[in-house]
């Protein structure tokens, strides 16, 4: 078997790497780059554990043969943060306690930084459906979904888009999905 | 080890030529959704993977002589937020709307749908009822097939990936009395095959109170998406009220044969959906 030569820009480094013609893009994330953060989980592009953000759009990192994706452009949630500030939703998550054991949170946050690069004001139902490829099996998503809309608030803050009256957005106001169906 | 080589060629020619030089051992993959798992899972073999998503030509939603066109390359997340689609054939943009999770329908294409065969595909199934096309290219030439004629049997699709390439899905516009609807039943939103689904097309004529012209698509209740023509006939047989609306949900239901299956439900059950469903449709349509 012949090794192929794959070049990408991932988090915004060239790489050039030499492998296999099977090789999956979640493994050459996570083995030949090891940026673990990109989760295996069902491996059957079910779960969203594996979701990454190529050429601007989610992708399950589970069903791209890497050679796929010569050329692309691939964030991961390694790449989130900038100059060691946390992503507004990487913060939105951790004080809305929108982590529990953490295996489904990089796909997560990166299907919802795709909605907010798109959507800055998204409502709940344009968050559900974001999200909607990405199960969790911990939290029921209410803290998720919450946390979304936290840091919805606080990119349009930053980006000067909120209004000063308006507080960024509280996260319990019935935003969860399982209210009233008790 | 799956395949042991992977080509992206820029344009069709490239593909014809590469899949000859592989004589039966390469095989076209578009968003690979279906078929890199078919292959993992050992239910399809090739050697070479002939990848056509970086081929810019296939990569067009257009009208064209009446005829919407679109190209082998365009996503269901492209098809499903396409302006024009929206407007000329709603059905087709929620049924693609429907497909897997938007990590999927982002890289899964269209056309793909088409050759997976699948018989409750979501993009495929408004496909049908819009009585689409579908251009098969390859070292012979160019051929257009309806889609009821792409479908050998489950999952087995009448274009030979080996040496041939679907380019294109196209499909006449309706015109201003036609009006399209799609329906879904499923576990969840996301993520879940359908119990039933299905696409409805008429072209509803107000002054005679007629449909003119009804085509129904149902899945999964055949082997490939499924056309009951004896309740189109019906529809379009009938001056409209309530009660042919309902028997045509009838007589489609009679024709539509469901399995029972523990993961979707009984025949019967499914039978009843089928027509809950094409008269909750036919109904939604004729209001407008």
């Amino acid at each position: 078997m012949v090794l192929k030569s794959v070049r990408m820009r991932v988090n915004g480094n060239w790489v050039n790497v030499k492998i296999p013609p099977d090789r999956m893009l979640l493994d050459l994330l996570r083995e030949d780059l090891s940026l673990t953060g990109t989760k295996k989980g069902c491996e059957r592009g079910e779960c969203g554990a594996c979701t990454i953000i190529m050429n601007g759009k989610t992708t399950l990192s589970c069903l791209i043969p890497a050679l796929k994706a010569d050329g692309a452009d691939i964030l991961t949630v390694e790449g989130m943060d900038q100059r060691d500030q946390l992503h507004p939703l990487q913060e939105a998550f951790w004080e809305n306690g929108a982590v529990q054991c953490g295996y489904c949170t990089p796909g997560m946050l990166l299907s919802a930084k795709a909605l907010l690069d798109e959507n800055q004001e998204p409502t709940i139902e344009e968050v559900k459906m974001a999200i909607s490829g990405n199960l969790c099996r911990c939290t029921g998503y209410t803290k998720i979904i919450q946390a979304i809309q936290v840091a919805s608030g606080k990119i349009r803050k930053k980006m000067g888009t909120l209004e000063s009256a308006e507080e960024e957005k509280k996260p319990s106001d019935g935003a969860g999905m399982c209210r009233g169906k008790r | 080890m799956n395949w042991i080589d992977y080509q992206r060629p820029k344009d069709v020619s490239e593909v014809l030529r590469v899949l000859e030089q592989a004589e039966g051992r390469g095989r076209i993959v578009a968003g690979g959704t279906d078929l890199i798992l078919q292959l993992q899972q050992g239910q399809l073999r090739a050697d070479l993977l002939v990848d056509i998503t970086a081929i810019q030509e296939l990569k067009y939603i257009q009208t064209k002589d009446g005829w919407i066109q679109i190209g082998a390359g365009v996503t269901h997340a492209e098809v499903a937020k396409n302006s024009l689609i929206l407007k000329e054939a709603r059905a087709l943009a929620e049924g693609c709307g429907h497909v897997g999770s938007p990590q999927i329908r982002n890289v899964a294409t269209l056309v793909g749908n088409v050759i997976s065969a699948q018989p409750a595909g979501d993009g495929a199934i408004p496909l049908m009822a819009l009585e689409a096309e579908l251009k098969v290219v390859s070292k012979e030439g160019a051929r257009w097939i309806p889609l009821e004629k792409a479908y050998r049997g489950i999952g087995v699709s009448s274009v030979n990936p080996f040496n041939e390439l679907a380019t294109e899905v196209k499909f006449k516009k309706l015109g201003e009395l036609g009006n399209t609807r799609s329906f879904r039943m499923a576990r969840r939103r996301s993520l879940a095959l359908p119990i039933v689904n299905g696409a409805v097309v008429i072209i509803f004529n107000p002054s005679r109170n007629r449909i003119e012209k009804a085509r129904i698509a149902i899945g999964p209740v055949a082997e490939k998406p499924f056309r009951p023509r004896s309740a189109e006939a019906f529809l379009e047989s009938e001056t409209i009220s309530r009660k042919v609306i309902l028997e045509a949900a009838r007589i489609a239901s009679e024709e539509a044969n469901p399995r029972t299956t523990l993961l979707r439900g009984s025949e019967y059950y499914r039978k009843e959906m089928v027509k809950l469903y094409l008269m909750r449709m036919v109904q939604n349509l004729l209001e407008g």
